[in-house]
């Protein structure tokens, strides 16, 4: 595996995001309706990668609790975009455990109750590119 | 053949630390025209300056290089040293040998070298300098102000004051502008309108201010000192001079429908109107887009009821042209539109209003009679929560990239008002950062707090819901809890981001003063010149150069006046002789240096020229020295090579390249 900082500037490069321009107003907490099912908060992303704190995140009930409803992308004044960070982050996670493509014939297999809808929603749209 | 002197400044270790002056001074006597060199410690002290003066004396010099800081530092410096002791000051130039040269490199032999090539250029240069004199010409003592806010007002009774005529001219029906729309000030909660009004009045009393209102610049022309300005005098259709200004007509008018300007439109008035009680001048104006004589023919109410005869439905715009030494632009601000805000229900629910229209609410002149109530239903609220910077400090597209500075204030003073009047109410604010600089006003925002019980909550706003029962869900964040917090509201303030005035755009073009991304005009210089415009003759007031409360607004407004006051002061301008010169006798007059010059100091002259014997009459470029700035686009774009600029001519551009290329 690679090391903490190396996964923070992938989890950058995938979601094209700039934690930087963060200024913690928290509008992606006070938008995001899995809130109250999430250990480490959407405002709270920004902060674990910009920490290098990714083995947390990767962990983290958030990143099977987003729903993807880019309710926070849409409404950030910075620009950040939080969702993409957690969608990068999933995608980290799904891409070590060696699933690098992912083919529509693919798809009826993978479906699990358990697996969040929007995680192949998400996966499907950046794998198919 | 010029008789040049080269100075070599060490500028205490500034220069000398990387620069070898000495080698300077000995390479650059090997330099065509150069008959003396030598460096000292301080060029620009008391000493410097007189060495360069006995050197001008004993070797006889007619031009001067200075090896030393940035022109922009001590070229005024050097050219009056020189000026005393006999030379024209434009047979001095710099050499930049420190912001361009030491400042930056720090291997010694290489800036050297750097150096001596700067020296060399400026050498060439001056070889082909020629003594140039300024110009004159005359000031107009007349001042006009565009905005009839507070910025407006304070700016024309400075310049009045100080006994120069002064023109506002106002756009609106009244002179007043945004502060005549507020309730009470921050930090001492008195009432607006009761130390503006006072301003008001005093400007229409002035026998030195003219304000002409539901009037609009159309169009200015001349440059520093000798403005001549076209002013659009709207039709009223009320004679000014026979109005008694009774009111009949207003409350006569059938024609009651018009959403109210002054009101942010959450009432309406009489088409037939005055803005407000306290208007100056009041004198009423017909809305010819709301009034039925305009609209059917079939009306004429006011022109029935009015006493004095003052109805004239005939009247017609007027042109004013006047002329002007100085242009003040004091055009203020507006609140940005919330539509691209959808997640904060403004457009959806009466109850989710803007701080300005909150304003109005808690005026008893404002819609409710100053009765804290529902726009929906008129019922009184007990839940009362503020947003803040909606708008503000987004680098999204929706909303504008800065502070918008007031709102921190203005909120702490809604909510202590609220709590103070109406102490069943709670209110409740969420913040991202509370920011409360200047005088007493931190101790404002904690009285909010701790005095008044006011919930602060850190955090943004997600979303604002319209419930069925027409109360308001608010879902936002407590960063410092880590929470999600719903709360039910009967009435939600957003406090919305403000904007520069958006007609500034038109008249910034018409003055040819820049103005930046988000429409604000720009100042000469950020630190040292924040109330000029690069364009001369041209000063700025009050938010149309950025967010300010009215405090700052009134500040700047005197220094924006003191500034006019000092060019009005004189009777002559010396013009700056670096200006662009057509060769009559290149010039084929084809109007390409006049569409690029940006202060539109380039016209054409039919004019009989002697070339090599043949005498015609040819269309040719002449410049205004006046208001030729000097930038030199229309010797880039003059095809037949007409256009030079003196002082910057391109033989002498050239020169300087070659001898840097050398």
């Amino acid at each position: 595996m690679s090391s903490a900082k190396n996964q923070a500037e992938k989890i950058k490069e995938i979601s094209g995001v700039n934690p930087l321009k963060c200024m913690k107003c928290g509008k992606c907490s006070a938008s995001c309706p899995a809130f109250n099912e999430m250990d480490i908060k959407p405002h709270q992303f920004v902060s674990y990668v910009q920490n290098g704190d990714i083995e947390a995140l990767a962990n983290s009930k958030s990143l099977w609790k987003c729903l993807s409803c880019f309710a926070c992308v849409e409404r950030c004044p910075r620009d950040v975009q939080p969702g993409k960070l957690i969608d990068a982050a999933r995608q980290l996670v799904v891409r070590q455990k060696g699933q690098t493509g992912l083919a529509p014939e693919e798809i009826p297999e993978l479906l699990d109750p358990e697996l969040p809808q929007q995680l192949l929603v998400s996966a499907f749209r950046r794998y198919r590119r | 053949m010029q008789r040049i002197g080269v100075f070599v400044c060490h500028c205490g270790s500034n220069i000398a630390a990387t620069v070898d002056v000495k080698k300077v001074v000995e390479m650059v006597q090997m330099e065509p025209g150069v008959v003396h060199a030598e460096d000292y410690q301080y060029m620009c002290s008391e000493a410097g300056q007189a060495k360069i003066a006995a050197a001008i004396h004993e070797k006889n010099l007619t031009g001067i290089v200075v090896c030393s800081c940035s022109p922009r530092m001590h070229e005024n410096t050097f050219r009056t040293a020189a000026q005393r002791a006999g030379l024209n000051p434009y047979m001095v130039e710099i050499a930049n040998i420190r912001e361009h040269c030491s400042w930056i490199h720090k291997d010694m032999e290489e800036a050297t070298k750097k150096a001596v090539i700067l020296a060399r250029a400026a050498i060439a240069k001056v070889n082909l300098n020629t003594p140039l004199q300024p110009g004159e010409s005359r000031v107009t003592k007349r001042a006009l102000v565009i905005g009839g806010g507070i910025a407006g007002i304070q700016t024309a009774l400075d310049i009045a004051d100080a006994g120069y005529e002064v023109d506002i001219v106002e756009k609106t029906p009244s002179i007043g502008g945004r502060m005549s729309q507020l309730d009470k000030t921050f930090p001492t909660l008195d009432c607006s309108a009761c130390i503006l009004t006072p301003k008001m009045v005093e400007a229409a009393a002035h026998e030195k201010i003219k304000i002409y209102t539901y009037s609009e610049v159309e169009k200015v022309s001349g440059f520093v000192g000798d403005f001549t300005v076209d002013i659009r005098k709207k039709a009223r259709s009320v004679d000014a001079n026979k109005c008694t200004g009774c009111g009949v007509c207003q409350e006569k008018c059938p024609s009651k429908k018009a959403p109210s300007e002054f009101n942010r439109g959450l009432n309406t008035r009489s088409a037939i109107y005055t803005p407000f009680a306290q208007a100056i001048p009041n004198v009423p104006v017909i809305d010819r887009d709301a009034c039925l004589k305009f609209k059917t023919g079939k009306c004429g109410v006011c022109e029935k009821v009015c006493q004095a005869g003052a109805i004239d439905y005939t009247q017609q715009d007027e042109i004013v042209t006047e002329k002007y030494g100085a242009i003040v632009v004091a055009t203020g601000f507006d609140t940005i539109k919330l539509d691209n805000y959808d997640e904060y229900a403004y457009n959806q629910s009466k109850d989710v209003i803007t701080s300005l229209e909150l304003e109005r609410i808690m005026n008893a002149a404002g819609p409710t009679k100053g009765h804290l109530e529902r726009l929906s239903d008129g019922k009184h609220p007990h839940e009362m929560v503020f947003i803040q910077c909606v708008g503000s400090r987004c680098s999204d597209n929706r909303g504008k990239s800065y502070c918008s500075k007031i709102c921190c204030m203005y909120t702490a003073k809604h909510a202590m008002l609220i709590r103070d009047k109406y102490p069943d109410v709670n209110v409740t604010v969420f913040y991202i950062d509370v920011r409360t600089p200047g005088k007493n006003f931190d101790e404002f925002y904690r009285r909010a707090v701790e005095e008044y019980g006011v919930n602060y909550i850190k955090g943004q706003v997600g979303k604002v819901i319209l419930k069925p029962n027409g109360k308001l869900l608010v879902q936002g964040s407590d960063l410092l809890d880590n929470k999600q917090i719903l709360k039910e509201a009967d009435m939600v303030v957003l406090a919305t981001a403000i904007e520069p005035e958006p007609s500034v755009r038109q008249i910034a073009t018409m003055l040819t003063a820049s103005i930046d991304t988000n429409n604000f005009l720009t100042e000469a210089h950020p630190k040292l010149r924040p109330v000029e415009s690069p364009t001369a003759g041209v000063f700025l007031s009050g938010v149309c150069q950025g967010p300010k409360d009215i405090p700052e607004t009134v500040a700047q407004a005197g220094a924006a006046a003191v500034k006019a006051i000092g060019l009005l002061a004189k009777d002559k301008l010396m013009t700056n002789p670096c200006t662009a010169k057509a060769d009559e006798l290149m010039c084929n007059g084809c109007s390409t240096c006049a569409n690029v010059c940006p202060y539109g100091a380039i016209s054409y002259e039919e004019k009989e020229v002697n070339d090599h014997g043949i005498r015609e009459t040819r269309r040719i470029a002449v410049v205004n020295n006046a208001l030729c700035q000097g930038c030199g686009a229309c010797t880039v774009a003059c095809p037949s090579g007409s256009m030079d600029l003196q002082g910057f001519s391109n033989r002498q551009i050239i020169a300087e390249v070659d001898a840097i290329c050398r």
